[in-house]
């Protein structure tokens, strides 16, 4: 050990010390989250993905000249090449053109269904659980029965009923029930956070009702909105593909990725291409967003929170 | 128990009433009145079914004679594409066909995705997690129908291992089924790793260890009874979607299964069998959510004793 | 009175996105038969982590126990046994008690089962033999209606009634050592007392060594043989109770006592409370972990860490005032209370 001198033993005290800071920076949830997403290589990368399939669908079908419909007995069953990237189908319609429009109208349903389903079900779950009482117990009995009516049947009838095939009965049935699950989850949230403590002491500290709702009940709720949303998204393309495969989707003049595959799998024999451009995109985009999905909801987690 | 389990019996009686009833109405608000009787047939027949179903009497009327031939005969309707044909024979026919179909690949899905997602969860982070969770990836990106056309293509045609099309014995199910599989056994096994990952992460799990408690037993008396009840609970609809789920397979595979004939009968706009099979396949749907609410109320204590204490 | 146990150089971190949080950070200690010892300090400080590496709870990752620490029972290291071995040794030779009794109760299995499980492993018993077991421990513990209780579910339990039936679990298989984690935290002042009373007195009747783990020196009084106050993940005194109580050295733990409400307190308005919080163990002083919250601080205590002075066969304190060239300095505590 080093000379101790006389010096070193004089009592100093500790009044000038901050003690209390807390070394690390403090950051909000919101950066937090952003934070351990950019971490999550996975999530990343699909939602790089995502962007460029998106941009790709606005813009790809500019780059060749030709039609989506544009049908030409000429060209019929042409294999990938340098004029057409992708090929042509049965009609001689170029693949690239229709793959890429297709796309466009997937997403559309996907995100618009996705939507619908979010505002709906948040709305529903949080008036329900906010109030609580008799008319949540009302309201959720509702969910309850609507929830125990299969959701295909449901789409197929309001299909039929409506005698058309176009987006909006499609969309329409689609969201019918599928926002049970979404007010579920938020009204879930909303009880359990009514009876927080943190909750009760705002109240106590005089917050009121509005402030309560923004600054202690949104954060908790928004991450699971996200999340639920960025899921549902796939799940409304595949029931739409799902749909047109057989014949109750989408029907020309509009194309959808799903009735791409359904017109390209009798060929798929004699011309697989037909069938892979669409089955690959269709599954890049299942994939993305279900991964993005997962990232969201890990980075969003306020257990997780370090 | 018992209360609770009266309780959820009158829900679902309540809850067919009105799904039947609501069908009922949308299918007859169809403009062009799908459900005249057809002309093609005889004459008696044509009086016999008027009388049967009340076609010349008002809508109240036939609603009326619509429920009390469901509840008390269990009669669903006749084909008017097929006459002579009862829905009820029909669906004898071609259910059972896409329930073993449903069914085999949801135990196949569900068991080797509960399999799989416990691996994953206890070897975190180590190859065998990354290799189930690629697995389940493939699962969930992959539609079911290009799946089951890529496995046609490859097994049938270039590898003739199993056949094409057409259903009676163990080898016309595997393709199929497989095609079903996959995505069930994506969603449950990335639904099992998290749930036993979060399980893994209690209390009560630490307490079991302080114990003393193998690995073996730990794994299954403690996390895997409360791990698994989500995804019994997820489980219970898609008992229901058996039957629903397999119309793409069947239409691919030329499988005789009531969803190709639900398909085939919306083309052919045959309204009394669209009718009867749907409220066929909602009523099944209906009763496994009942039957999986009751199995849940015995597995976890929870659930039935705080059920009685409302 | 043999030493059961003997801790050296124990040193544990958790590795965190921020960089190596130093957990606990070089501690020996030693656990004699049938004796309570207490370890007193803040959240944080240690103690809990302490208690888990003795029965190598920690998870690893993100923790680590570092190489160079050795945990010995009765001889044997325990952070070199195997897996077999190490299974026996949990719950049948040593125990651990937490401090949420909700939360380390399996919620679907019933009580008695939970207790009946343990039997059944350290004591090869089949499995109705150890359910009667089972029944006999919570008698044990002081739940009536034992045979009636061991058929239920943790959810039908109080609080207190639970923490009985996390002790029954853990003193099924008469274990040499019970470590108790924060045991009467959860729960309420009264049956606080009555819990501490049946520890002490299974202490008597089965002859247990007790670990005793707390933030609480009230508590630990009537029931501790020996206290050690940890900071900071360090040791900075111990000693037999009295001695802790009647001639604390360290400011901290003078710190300690006087934050205990006194009803006999000369001055009433103001509670006693220590400034400041304690330091951030990703970047741990060099000097004593204390020194920033220290009234009595010097310029060598930021500067080096004191060494450990014996002030008597049982009690030692790591602190700078007791060396010869530091000032005197007299403890606040005066038999009249707070100054």
């Amino acid at each position: 050990m080093a000379e101790l001198s006389k010096g070193k033993f004089k009592i100093i005290g500790c009044e000038n010390n901050n003690s209390d800071e807390i070394v690390r920076k403090n950051i909000t949830y919101g950066e937090d989250a952003w934070r351990r997403l950019k971490e999550n290589k996975v999530a990343m990368f699909s939602l790089v993905l995502l962007v460029i399939i998106a941009f790709m669908s606005i813009i790809a079908p500019y780059l060749r000249s030709f039609g989506v419909n544009g049908v030409n007995p000429l060209t019929t069953n042409i294999s990938p090449n340098s004029t057409h990237w992708f090929g042509t189908d049965d009609l001689g319609r170029d693949v690239w053109v229709r793959t890429w429009a297709g796309t466009r109208t997937s997403i559309i349903i996907g995100v618009v269904g996705a939507m619908i389903e979010l505002v709906v079900g948040a709305l529903y779950g949080g008036i329900s659980g906010y109030i609580g009482g008799v008319v949540d117990d009302i309201l959720m009995r509702i969910v309850e029965i609507l929830n125990s009516i299969p959701y295909l049947i449901l789409v197929l009838i309001i299909i039929i009923v409506m005698q058309s095939n176009g987006i909006i009965p499609l969309i329409i049935g689609m969201t019918l029930t599928g926002w049970t699950g979404m007010a579920r989850m938020v009204r879930g949230q909303v009880l359990s956070i009514k009876e927080q403590e943190y909750v009760m002491a705002a109240q106590a500290l005089g917050a009121n009702s509005p402030r309560i709702i923004l600054k202690h009940l949104m954060p908790n709720v928004v991450g699971i909105m996200i999340v639920d949303v960025t899921l549902a998204v796939p799940s409304y393309i595949f029931a739409e593909a799902f749909l047109s495969y057989i014949g109750l989707g989408i029907k020309s003049p509009n194309i959808s990725l799903g009735a791409l595959c359904s017109n390209a799998t009798p060929n798929m024999m004699f011309y697989p291409y037909q069938l892979f451009w669409p089955s690959l995109v269709i599954s890049l985009i299942m994939l993305t967003f279900n991964l993005l999905g997962d990232g969201l909801s890990d980075a969003l987690d306020p257990k997780q929170r370090q | 128990m018992l209360r609770f389990v009266l309780k959820r019996f009158a829900y679902m009686i309540i809850t067919i009433f009105i799904v039947t009833t609501a069908t009922f109405f949308m299918m007859h608000s169809i403009p062009g009145d799908p459900f005249a009787s057809p002309k093609k047939l005889p004459a008696q027949t044509v009086k016999n079914i008027n009388k049967k179903y009340g076609l010349d009497k008002p809508l109240s009327t036939q609603y009326a004679l619509f429920m009390e031939n469901l509840v008390l005969h269990g009669d669903l309707g006749e084909s008017y594409q097929y006459p002579g044909l009862t829905v009820n024979s029909i669906i004898a026919q071609k259910a059972p066909i896409s329930g073993e179909l449903g069914g085999e690949a949801l135990i196949i899905g569900f068991s080797l995705g509960i399999i799989l997602g416990i691996i994953a969860a206890f070897k975190k982070n180590k190859w065998q997690d990354y290799t189930v969770m690629f697995i389940a990836i493939l699962g969930i990106a992959i539609p079911s129908f290009v799946l089951a056309a890529i496995l046609q293509y490859f097994f049938t045609v270039k590898f003739e291992l199993f056949p094409t099309s057409g259903w009676g014995g163990l080898k016309f199910t595997v393709l199929p089924a497989l095609s079903m599989a996959l995505g069930t056994i994506a969603v449950y096994a990335r639904f099992m790793r998290s749930n036993c990952i979060d399980v893994i992460g209690q209390d009560y799990v630490m307490t079991a260890r302080a114990k003393g408690v193998s690995k073996v037993a730990l794994v299954y008396k403690h996390v895997l009874r409360n791990a698994i009840m989500p995804s019994i609970t997820m489980l219970g609809p898609q008992i229901a979607m058996i039957f629903t789920g397999t119309f793409v397979i069947e239409v691919i595979f030329s499988i005789p299964g009531i969803g190709r004939y639900f398909v085939s009968s919306i083309s052919d706009k045959d309204y009394p069998v669209i009718l009867g099979t749907t409220i066929f396949v909602a009523i099944l749907y209906i009763i496994s959510v009942f039957v999986v609410d009751v199995l849940y109320g015995f597995i976890d204590p929870r659930i039935r004793l705080s059920n009685n204490k409302k | 009175m043999g030493k059961i146990l003997e801790v050296k150089k124990l040193k544990v971190s958790y590795h965190t996105y921020a960089g190596e949080v130093q957990s606990v950070r070089g501690i020996s200690f030693d656990l004699n038969e049938n004796e309570t010892l207490a370890v007193v300090g803040e959240s944080g400080c240690g103690k809990s982590v302490t208690a888990k590496s003795i029965m190598r709870l920690i998870q690893t990752p993100p923790g680590e126990i570092k190489q160079g620490s050795e945990i010995l029972f009765n001889g044997k290291d325990i952070l070199k046994m195997q897996d077999e071995e190490l299974r026996k040794l949990r719950g049948g030779q040593i125990s651990m008690i937490f401090q949420d009794p909700m939360t380390s109760l399996n919620p679907t299995m019933k009580i008695g089962k939970q207790i009946a499980e343990s039997i059944m492993i350290h004591r090869g018993l089949n499995a109705k033999d150890a359910f009667a077991e089972a029944v006999k421990m919570l008698e044990t513990v002081n739940i009536p209606n034992s045979d009636k209780r061991a058929n239920q579910y943790p959810h039908q339990f109080s609080g207190g009634m639970r923490q009985r039936a996390m002790i029954a679990i853990a003193l099924a298989c008469d274990p040499k050592i019970l470590i108790a984690d924060e045991p009467t935290t959860a729960l309420d002042v009264t049956i606080q007392a009555q819990i501490m009373d049946l520890m002490k007195d299974l202490q008597d009747k089965l002859g247990t060594a007790i670990i005793l783990i707390t933030h609480d020196l009230g508590i630990v009084a009537s029931v501790a043989h020996r206290i050690q106050v940890m900071y900071s993940g360090l040791i900075i005194e111990r000693g037999k109770t009295e001695e802790i109580f009647k001639n604390p050295q360290h400011p901290y733990t003078w710190g300690l006592l006087l934050s205990v409400p006194r009803l006999d307190a000369v001055n009433k308005d103001v509670l006693y409370s220590l400034n400041g919080t304690p330091p951030d163990l990703l970047r741990p002083p060099v000097g004593c972990p204390f020194a920033a919250r220290c009234e009595y601080a010097m310029a060598i205590c930021n500067e080096s860490m004191p060494e450990e002075t014996k002030l008597s066969e049982t009690h030692s304190v790591s602190c700078w005032l007791q060396h010869p060239m530091a000032p005197k300095v007299k403890s606040p505590l005066n038999a009249g209370g707070a100054e």
